[in-house]
């Protein structure tokens, strides 16, 4: 494919601005660019087509089957996006007068409700933009809680070892030490290593339940009350809260704050990367530190944002990716009471279905009944065929299949982690565990295919060691 | 209720059957019993009618000015027919990150193309793919440029109250030291910052035209922190940049700076865009996403993530950030639409945003008790006295005008290319008439 800087002419383009009506004014010699601003020169047929081309190149949630385990890459909504889209949204400046923004401080109210119900927590920000944003906000709350009761020895985070790399980073962020504490044999936290590991100095605990396995953590209440007993505090990763919405909460687990990834449990799209949204949920004990402003609604229903003195700042400008809130609002209001638990049931059925058609073929990480995602071990296919977890997910692309998340967790060799999501058919669930079953059958009868895969794709494997090696980040112009 | 679950009844039990369960139930069962959750407290689910209605009705709550004439951080700019026709298309909007790269190469390339614009932008060597704001940003930028002998960071105190904010609870979160270098006549004092800088200085944080829309003395500024050994970051407003220095020009290290004026409606203030650039040897000390060329098997020539090492999936405490979700769909948005405004384009958008906020200015200097605060250079916002403010900014409200946004030290006002003379003549004839 051309890159956007090899179409088109110099001087080509498209006619969007008018001429000036006021008095023309530009900036004085010891301010003005010199440096040549090179842009494309397209036209706009060359601009759309050119965009058209990349997004053939694209596999979306639309184009297909998506079992990325841990990332809940279910449908996207089209209303979600339709009600995002309108003027009386979209058209709002972030610091225009309370009075004239009520509808988008409703929005913000109303979701704030609705996720500390399904949490079980007494307030929400929607500050954070993303998950890793999330536990930044949510370790400083743990931080500046801390600080406040005079605890500054306590210095350490706890980080069970099969937890997503951003846990570890957003401690470090925070100026915390981390204590990793292997897991159990079965996936689950090793409620010895944890008495060790906690002491005088905890800070707190972050842990994700159903965990990175897909296991939920049967000694969820007495692992919150070691952490609890030690004095510290317990934070919940909302990776996985899909599997359990609406069926048991986090707040009724003990965990005392958590993040959610609007855009995992709540439908709205992951835009290739982002924006994600990562509000934060916490017990009433701590809801004075949160960041930004909270809005409340007076006697006569009007709603006013204000600041606690005790907020600990602000982590991003203004309020949030407000517009993926508005989307995850409508999801909210179109699921209800009933239709939250019936996704994250049937989410559970769907990865327990493929769960058990797929052990008839491949080894299961842990031989149990699963949450919303699990794990399969190609360590004895790949010892047994040279076939690699690696290789098998190619083998998927050949078949519009997007590959799970592979290698992870990271105590789990040759892993391929599966999370269908709840809306999947029957029938997707069947054609997929049908390809997962020939591409096996594959590695022993021609492992050299799968080495080989992809071939049907716009291309074949990509050399990321000369990427790493000579970077070539940005085009070269003449 | 509203569902997105397509599986029937019948294909429920034949699940269920496979599974070897008799209820969807018996798969909690590692769950405690009375943690159970008996039902949520929330309202029944809707048909998609009542929740467009319920959503529009929410929408219909605000008010949509037709001028704007505040900035301080979120601007209104036109955003081309052909940008909103690209961004929304749903290979885009649903896919993931571009993990697997032979069915993302469409991703991969428009952040390819997207970080080759902000350089060009910004004249700088190498861009990520993106962080969450301009806020953000400038945070991520403090953490870049720490270094084992230099840890204390310096910010002017010119920067957009906001960012200044977000800088200091990421400083706060990291236990980073953090200088605010004072403003003299609304810009940084170049003589307090020559006397605050020490010799553990790791880098001096400067917005480019600051908040109250002004020139700095960038170059001065940089070459006093280059002095003391400092690393220099410029948070650049990308229009300005059609037409007004680069941060490479000024001699910056890294720029940073907010992308929403590239493409991104103010939607209430997200999602935005943090754009971050660096010389090439920062490089391996950028934080997120970062895509680079390379070849397939066959020689083709492609793209993939790269120089992941420095990343949390990676590193994980030892990364140089945290991030893992960015703002990819609103990089789009920033490419698309410098590819269809162009150099051109981008220099007429400053341009008439520039000469706008001067007519502005001048018109309402005409009123009586109105004047410029500072007499600097600037570019498209400015900050004015305004006797009863509240009276005047209403009364412009009423007829439709955002107004500028009252700051301590009088209205910081800001004019685009979407506002006709026409309406600021309407506008300054409002103020007049208030305060007549």
């Amino acid at each position: 494919m051309k890159l956007i800087f090899e179409r088109g002419e110099e001087g080509q383009g498209l006619s969007l601005m008018p001429a000036c009506d006021v008095p023309v004014v530009k900036p004085q010699s010891g301010y003005a660019r010199e440096d040549k601003l090179n842009l494309p020169h397209v036209s706009e047929n060359e601009l759309s087509r050119h965009y058209s081309e990349l997004g053939k190149a694209v596999h979306g949630v639309n184009d297909g089957f998506y079992p990325l385990g841990s990332c809940t890459m279910k449908y996207n909504p089209k209303i979600n996006e339709a009600v995002a889209a309108l003027p009386g949204f979209t058209g709002v400046h972030p610091l225009q007068p309370e009075e004239t923004a009520q509808g988008c401080l409703e929005v913000l109210y109303d979701t704030e409700k609705a996720l500390a119900e399904i949490s079980g927590m007494d307030s929400v920000t929607l500050q954070p933009a993303a998950g890793a944003h999330g536990e930044f906000t949510g370790l400083m709350l743990i931080k500046s809680y801390l600080r406040f009761k005079g605890e500054k020895e306590r210095v350490k985070i706890i980080v069970p070892d099969s937890a997503h790399g951003t846990n570890p980073a957003s401690a470090a962020m925070c100026g915390f030490e981390i204590v990793n504490i292997p897991s159990a044999p079965d996936g689950c936290v090793d409620l010895e290593a944890l008495k060790n590991a906690v002491g005088k100095d905890t800070a707190g605990l972050m842990l994700t339940n159903p965990n990175t396995v897909g296991v939920f953590d049967k000694n969820i209440l007495e692992i919150t009350k070691i952490v609890h007993d030690a004095g510290g505090l317990c934070y919940y990763d909302g990776a996985n809260l899909n599997a359990v919405m609406g069926v048991v909460r986090p707040g009724d687990m003990g965990f005392d704050c958590i993040h959610f990834n609007l855009h995992k449990t709540f439908s709205t799209p992951h835009g290739g990367g982002g924006p994600g949204s990562g509000p934060v949920g916490c017990k009433a004990f701590l809801a004075d530190f949160l960041p930004g402003v909270r809005v409340k609604k007076d006697a006569e229903g009007k709603l006013h944002a204000s600041k606690s003195p005790k907020s600990f700042g602000n982590v991003k400008a203004f309020g949030g990716n407000f517009l993926v809130v508005v989307r995850a609002l409508a999801y909210i209001l179109t699921l209800g009471k009933e239709g939250i638990p019936e996704a994250a049931k049937n989410a559970v059925l769907n990865a327990n279905y493929m769960q058990a058609c797929l052990k008839e073929d491949f080894d299961l990480a842990y031989n149990v009944h699963c949450m919303h995602e699990f794990v399969l071990t190609l360590d004895r296919l790949h010892r047994e065929t040279g076939v690699s977890a690696l290789d098998l997910a190619k083998g998927l692309l050949d078949n519009g299949i997007h590959p799970p998340t592979m290698y992870f967790p990271l105590i789990v060799h040759e892993a391929l982690m599966i999370e269908p999501t709840e809306t999947e058919p029957k029938e997707t669930l069947d054609e997929a565990i049908a390809v997962f079953k020939q591409l096996k059958k594959l590695a022993y009868e021609n492992p050299q295919a799968l080495h080989d895969a992809p071939t049907k794709t716009p291309v074949r494997r990509l050399d990321d060691v000369k990427a790493a090696r000579t970077p070539v980040l940005k085009y070269k112009f003449q | 209720m509203g569902s997105y679950v397509p599986s029937s009844g019948t294909e429920r039990e034949e699940m269920l059957k496979k599974i070897g369960v008799a209820t969807v139930e018996e798969l909690y069962a590692s769950v405690p019993h009375e943690m159970l959750l008996k039902s949520l407290n929330l309202p029944e689910g809707k048909s998609e009618l009542e929740v467009s209605a319920e959503m529009e009705a929410l929408a219909q709550k605000n008010t949509i000015f037709k001028t704007v004439l505040r900035g301080a951080g979120a601007y209104d700019h036109y955003i081309p027919a052909a940008v909103k026709s690209v961004t929304s298309k749903e290979q885009f909007v649903t896919a993931y990150t571009p993990y697997q790269a032979e069915i993302s190469q469409g991703i991969l390339q428009s952040i390819f193309e997207y970080q080759t614009m902000i350089c060009s932008l910004t004249g700088m060597d190498v861009s990520n793919a993106s962080v969450y704001d301009g806020a953000t940003a400038m945070a991520e930028a403090v953490a870049m440029c720490k270094e084992r002998k230099r840890t204390k960071a310096y910010i002017s105190a010119t920067v957009n109250p906001v960012y200044l904010d977000v800088v200091k609870t990421y400083c706060s979160a990291s236990n980073t030291d953090l200088t605010v270098v004072p403003a003299k006549d609304g810009k940084t004092d170049a003589q307090a910052l020559e006397a605050l800088l020490s010799d553990t200085a790791s880098c001096l944080l400067v917005q480019q035209p600051n908040f109250y829309g002004l020139f700095e003395d960038a170059e001065t500024l940089g070459n006093i922190a280059h002095a003391a050994g400092a690393k220099y970051v410029i948070c650049a407003n990308p229009i300005s940049l059609g037409i007004c220095k680069t941060p490479a020009e000024y001699g910056a290290d890294v720029a940073v700076g907010e992308g929403q004026p590239l493409g991104m409606p103010l939607a209430f203030g997200g999602p935005y865009l943090g754009f971050m650039a660096c010389k090439e040897s920062m490089q391996r000390k950028l934080p997120g996403r970062i895509v680079g060329e390379t070849t397939d098997l066959d020689g083709k020539r492609g793209y993939v993530l790269t120089l992941q090492a420095r990343e949390q999936h990676i590193r994980r405490e030892k990364a140089s950030s945290n991030i893992c979700s960015n703002q990819a769909l609103c990089a789009l948005t920033a490419g698309v639409y410098m590819a269809a405004m162009g150099a051109k384009g981008m220099a007429q958008a400053a341009t008439l945003s520039m000469s706008k906020a001067h007519y502005l200015a001048k018109s309402l200097c005409t009123v009586p008790g109105v004047r410029m605060v500072y007499d600097g250079d600037y570019f498209n916002e400015f900050v004015t006295t305004l006797p009863q403010c509240d009276k005047v900014l209403s009364a412009l409200e009423k007829k439709g005008i955002l107004g500028g946004l009252p700051v301590e030290e009088g209205v910081l006002w800001c004019a685009t290319e979407k506002v006709s003379k026409e309406e600021l003549d309407r506008a300054a004839a409002i103020v007049k008439e208030v305060l007549a």
